[in-house]
């Protein structure tokens, strides 16, 4: 019996993987008819924040050349515009439950790469961007409940999400830096 | 004295009568965690790291694209040059659309938008691959998507 069981055990631990399947969750745009784009309303300047990425894998956020690891505090202070400055994004009065009215940011982050972009830099820089949404989520829930994000009521996160919206557009690359 | 070295003497040997029990109990834990490999990985894969990853929850609604250079044994025939991998075979980005609607047909059609494609991409490729297969899922309207990571333990 124990035999069998054995035999059967080191079967399925030899056919087998244990790996679970962790990422970044991201959803692409659908691709639209030109004749649409033509109508979207134009982004002002001050609420996108442009972050390119060339083929040397170097970084140019609004302008300014950075690295890696001061870009989740640009993008934060983009994002919070904690002292409603000229040239970060404006902000729109809306009601949110849990909060009342609050003003939420209309900036947008756009994340542009080279053709020659290496992935794995370019997934550095998007895990940035998204751990810069994620801290300041965070921040407002111990702040307002007292407790990170994950240990909220769905409601709770909803209306979280709804004040720190995750708006990161993947734009398509210029043609250039290819090999 | 001599009743304490009498007590020592006598340890019963352990049962083996439980042994069945517990060998079973571990059959049914992983039977029941783990997954059966379906697909033999043919391109290199060092996938990137992040910190800022999610799980991903059914393992029946993701379809795998797989981005790397061909392993060895791979490489004189299909070369050196990062590939795309698709189920079982080599394949080129115009086949990405034809492998998504494969895909969808074999899942409950109630279940097809909670599809994911998780794209596991070698961390050394250049962005143009990831680009072309990008569009091409957009095309294909599978705009679910997940990049493939692992988790970064800081040394912090």
């Amino acid at each position: 019996m124990a035999d069998i069981a054995f035999l059967l055990l080191i079967f399925f631990l030899t056919t087998s993987s244990m790996d679970t399947d962790i990422g970044l969750e991201r959803r692409l745009p659908p691709l639209a008819p030109d004749v649409e784009q033509d109508d979207a309303p134009p982004i002002k300047e001050r609420n996108v924040f442009i972050v390119l990425v060339n083929k040397d894998n170097q970084l140019l956020v609004e302008g300014e050349w950075l690295q890696i690891g001061q870009l989740r505090e640009k993008a934060k202070e983009f994002l919070e515009n904690p002292n409603d400055s000229e040239n970060l994004p404006e902000k729109e009065i809306k009601e949110v439950d849990f909060f009342g009215e609050m003003p939420i940011t209309k900036g947008v982050i756009s994340l542009q790469n080279d053709l020659g972009t290496q992935y794995g830099v370019y997934l550095e820089v998007q895990n940035e961007l998204v751990g810069a949404v994620n801290e300041l989520r965070n921040e407002l829930a111990m702040s307002k409940f007292g407790k990170p994000l994950a240990m909220l009521t769905k409601e709770q996160q909803d209306a979280i999400r709804e004040i720190y919206p995750q708006r990161i557009s993947e734009a398509e690359p210029k043609r250039v830096g290819v090999k | 004295m001599a009743r304490f070295r009498k007590a020592k003497k006598e340890l019963p040997a352990i049962s083996t009568a439980s042994l069945p029990d517990i060998v079973f109990m571990l059959l049914f834990f992983f039977m029941s965690v783990v997954k059966m490999r379906d697909v033999t990985v043919m391109v290199r894969q060092s996938l990137p790291q992040g910190t800022e990853l999610t799980k991903l929850e059914k393992k029946s609604l993701v379809s795998n694209i797989y981005v790397g250079v061909p392993h060895n044994q791979y490489i004189g025939v299909y070369g050196s040059e990062p590939r795309i991998q698709l189920n079982d075979q080599f394949a080129e980005v115009s086949d990405i659309v034809n492998f998504i609607v494969v895909e969808r047909q074999a899942r409950d059609e109630a279940e097809v938008p909670l599809m994911v494609t998780s794209l596991k991409i070698d961390e050394y490729t250049q962005m143009k691959i990831v680009q072309d297969i990008k569009q091409e899922l957009r095309r294909a309207s599978a705009l679910h998507i997940n990049y493939s990571a692992k988790k970064r333990i800081d040394n912090q």
